[in-house]
């Protein structure tokens, strides 16, 4: 009893022959078809360079287009030849030119031993897989595909959608269950005969050649008629890409290839020397009996696929360039921006980054740099603190600095005096924002500062007006980062409710409350500036309300309590 | 309207490459062959093109480097070199020469030699377009050779390969270091800018103008426009129709341009480490900045060259030190894509 080797061939014709004599060195039969479009002299030279193997045949050659009937004709062919002309033949194997056996082919002969009556096919109804292409599924079945995907794809598409639209349905013959799965499979004798000397294969031939991608679905369908015990996997390690594709392997996957234990891999790489080397050389398995385990290949060619296709977030760079919407996350890791409170608070800044040791700057957007932590000019990534670098597209300046600083959280300042338009509404659209904001506090530095009270009155005009203007974008329904906002007479009245509440969001380690406060500043005679501010004939009220009489009558007051626990 | 406006604009295109082949064909009688081997190119060669002046210093890297990635033929544009760099080139086996003293700034920066070049002889091959100073990398360079790239890149239905400048710099002044021809350049220009890259998207061909790099931070921090563009597409399957635009930033037709993806995904892309900043490049700057022969607004860059001709220290704090192609593609400068 031996193992019968069917093998599909269109190109590297070396490298089919090395693999072939590698078969019948150990014994195997061979049927190998060669795909009709092979030029006469290129066949004919592959023909003759096997012509001393005594146990190759060659079938009767069709033209193999990928998804088309082809395939399965071939497989027919060298399936019925394989059959008539080794007699001895218990299962047989399909596999290609690009196939490579990674174990020495005895182990897997006396694997099929041990499993006489198995056939390894992957089978599975369409419901259950996730892999289709285009998103015809089960329509495979029950549409008629009669021009090519891959050469005349718009006319492939609108006849899909027109059968679609006139509600097109092929019947399916005699109660077939349509399966798929991978076209690389191991059959028995007793199921490969059945299946391919029905009464009814005419009737099913007929069917399937109208089946979009046949070779995925005709023996994995009429395997389940006749098989006594289907094992639904395929010996043969075989990876696709998002597009349906087979992945390559190459030289660098020889270790990974090692440790598969899987008895068969493609596709490979015509030029992989080293792998070709490897694995022709007869101790290459080091014999381990070991049933086949691809997990780690899985993890790492599914990895593949999803950064080919979602690619990682946050990270905008040449090959990756998502337009709005598909960004998948604006920013690759959470960040917290707080506004006006390094105007209340005097020591805002070491605070914040002593309680949640987090990387803490000041006005990224200030007008005249972007202020680092601890007065930096460049950060990681050697991003400038250049107010023109920075303007000039603020958004891939932020998505850089999140970026470039990954597993170290950043928090940030910012205020109506910087430059916020463009940026605010980015910032308020990403989900890993976390913004706090205590409205009008801008107006303690100018209430500090010591300049003419016209120029005052000006400044805090056009502040609140740009502030007031930004919380309509933090108010805004297409906001989708976590914000918060306080007045600022609401804020003084209870500091430590949300300065916890952002501290837990941030989840340092702090679970015992906060052992510190920052320095709130002075504010006795705040109420008072406010008022001179109204007599003025501005209006503030960003800020909340603050009692004048808090400044006229309590001079004595000089120094408020400083808001400090315990 | 939208489609309207898009047909003017494919239409515009259509006759600028037009324009573009024509001057190459008027161009080809500034050519003068120095050492023709281009019978021996296989129909199945990887090339490479280039034009050069006086790089006989990077010359022997740049050559190796791209031999042993599987080039197997250079078509190479020689511009008045003294340093005996056509020398050298001419009695190289698999390079073809040819030798002009015309203008390198009439010539788009050589562009119109090498296009007439990749008419004759490029049609059909996947043709490397590169500087002197640009060493071409991609994942996996070093176990799988440019025609595992080329054979990948095929099967995926594409035609263009993308890669981004990386500038490569020193640690010190850039005269103190010190180069021997032939030696791996980034031993020593071993620091980049890893994070301060800015993208946008060109409107009409459709190609990612990317800025930033060390230039940018270090020379244009005032004037970020007009810092250099860092984006390339150095690697195409060449048809005698196609022409780059504008060095090889861009190129028509532009589908060939877009090799980003803007689903969310990353398509497979490279780098090309850039060796501008060896010691040379003091002097040469002198020289450039003389010639006026490497920008279109010479006189915007007069301030870089000076720069420049100060012999200053690029490196900075923020500053990333090379390891492999790996640690590039983990800092997210270039892409593996669906390529394992």
């Amino acid at each position: 009893m031996s193992v019968g080797i069917i093998m599909l061939v269109h190109t590297a014709f070396d490298r089919a022959e090395q693999v072939a004599r590698h078969w019948a060195a150990a014994g195997c039969p061979l049927v190998i078809h060669a795909d009709k479009s092979v030029p006469a002299k290129t066949y004919n030279a592959f023909v003759s360079a096997l012509s001393d193997l005594p146990d190759v045949r060659f079938c009767k050659r069709h033209r193999c287009e990928w998804g088309t009937w082809g395939l399965v004709a071939a497989t027919q062919s060298a399936g019925q030849l394989m059959l008539h002309e080794f007699e001895d033949v218990r299962h047989v194997y399909l596999a290609s030119g690009s196939c490579l056996p990674l174990r020495p082919v005895q182990e897997l002969i006396d694997y099929l031993a041990e499993r006489p009556q198995t056939d390894f096919i992957e089978s599975a109804t369409t419901a259950d897989v996730p892999w289709t292409m285009g998103g015809l599924d089960h329509e495979r079945f029950t549409l008629r595909f009669p021009f090519s995907w891959r050469k005349h794809r718009y006319l492939f598409d609108k006849y899909v959608y027109l059968q679609r639209r006139l509600g097109f349905r092929r019947r399916i013959p005699n109660g077939l269950v349509p399966h798929m799965g991978s076209q690389w499979w191991c059959l028995t004798r007793q199921t490969l005969s059945a299946i391919l000397s029905d009464p009814d294969r005419h009737v099913y031939d007929a069917y399937f050649r109208r089946v979009w991608i046949p070779d995925e679905s005709y023996f994995q369908t009429l395997a389940r008629q006749y098989s006594l015990q289907i094992e639904s996997r395929s010996l043969t390690l075989s990876k696709f890409d998002y597009q349906g594709k087979p992945h390559i392997f190459y030289d660098d996957h020889l270790q990974l290839l090692r440790r598969s234990d899987c008895f068969v891999a493609r596709k490979i790489w015509p030029f992989a020397n080293r792998l070709y080397d490897a694995f022709m050389s007869d101790n290459a398995g080091a014999m381990k009996r070991t049933e086949p385990n691809p997990g780690k290949i899985d993890r790492i060619f599914s990895k593949a696929v999803e950064r080919r296709t979602r690619g990682r977030p946050g990270l905008y760079m040449q090959s990756r360039f998502p337009v709005e919407g598909r960004e998948n996350g604006l920013t690759c890791a959470q960040y917290s921006v707080f506004e006006g409170f390094g105007d209340l608070f005097e020591n805002f800044e070491q605070w914040l980054a002593r309680i949640t040791g987090t990387r803490v700057h000041g006005h990224l957007f200030a007008p005249e740099r972007a202020e680092f932590s601890d007065g930096q000019t460049v950060m990681n990534g050697a991003l400038s603190d250049s107010a023109a670098l920075r303007d000039y597209n603020k958004r891939a300046f932020l998505a850089s600095l999140i970026w470039n600083t990954r597993g170290e959280r950043q928090c940030f300042q910012m205020g109506p005096r910087d430059h916020i338009e463009d940026i605010e509404w980015e910032i308020a659209k990403d989900p890993n924002a976390q913004i706090s904001v205590i409205s009008g506090s801008w107006a303690v530095p100018l209430f500090k500062s010591n300049r003419n009270f016209a120029d005052i009155r000006q400044e805090a005009a056009r502040l609140q007006q740009v502030e007031s203007k930004h919380l309509d974008v933090l108010r805004s329904p297409w906001a989708k980062a976590r914000i918060r906002i306080w007045t600022m007479a609401e804020f003084i009245e209870a500091p430590m409710e949300p300065l916890q509440t952002i501290i837990d969001e941030i989840g340092q380690q702090n679970l015992r409350g906060l052992a510190e406060v920052p320095k709130m500043a002075d504010l006795s005679g705040f109420g008072q500036f406010l008022q001179n501010l109204k007599n003025q004939g501005m209006h503030p009220y960003l800020m909340g309300d603050f009692p004048v009489e808090h400044g006229l009558h309590e001079p004595q007051h000089a120094t408020p309590k400083p808001y400090l626990v315990k | 309207m939208e489609l309207l406006r898009e047909a003017g604009i494919a239409y515009r295109l259509r006759w600028k490459r037009r324009r573009l082949l024509y001057r190459a064909l008027r161009k080809r009688h500034q050519l003068t062959a120095v050492a023709d081997r281009t019978g021996e190119i296989a129909r199945d060669a990887i090339l490479a093109a280039a034009t050069v002046r006086n790089e006989i210093v990077r010359l022997p890297h740049f050559l190796t480097h791209h031999r042993q990635l599987g080039v197997d033929h250079f078509l190479i544009v020689d511009n008045g070199s003294d340093d005996g760099t056509r020398e050298y080139l001419a009695a190289q086996p698999d390079v073809s020469l040819w030798s002009t003293s015309h203008s390198y700034k009439l010539s788009r920066f050589g562009m119109d030699w090498l296009t007439w070049l990749q008419i004759r002889h490029a049609h059909g091959h996947w043709c490397l377009t590169l500087d002197a100073d640009e060493t071409f990398i991609y994942p996996h360079h070093d176990t799988r050779s440019l025609r595992a790239l080329t054979g990948w890149l095929e099967a995926n239905d594409r035609q263009s390969f993308g890669a981004l400048m990386l500038d490569m710099y020193p640690k010190g002044p850039l005269k103190a270091q010190t180069y021997r021809p032939g030696d791996d350049p980034f031993r020593q220009l071993c620091w980049f800018d890893g994070g301060n890259y800015v993208m946008q998207k060109k409107p009409d061909l459709q190609n990612l103008w990317v800025q930033g790099g060390v230039r940018a931070r270090y020379f244009f921090a005032d004037r970020p426009r007009q810092a250099p563009t860092m984006g390339k597409t150095p690697l195409v399957k060449w048809n005698r129709r196609f022409a780059y635009v504008s060095s090889t930033h861009s190129l028509l037709p532009r589908r060939l341009n877009r090799v980003y993806c803007e689903k969310g995904g990353e398509m497979l892309s490279g780098v090309l480490l850039h060796s501008k900043f060896l010691h040379v490049v003091v002097e040469k700057s002198a020289e450039e900045k003389e010639r006026r022969e490497h920008f279109a607004n010479s006189e915007l860059y007069e301030t870089y060259y000076d720069g420049l001709i100060a012999n200053p220290d690029l490196w900075c704090e923020g500053s990333t030190r090379f390891i492999s192609w790996r640690q590039l593609e983990a800092m997210g400068l270039m892409s593996r894509g669906g390529w394992v």
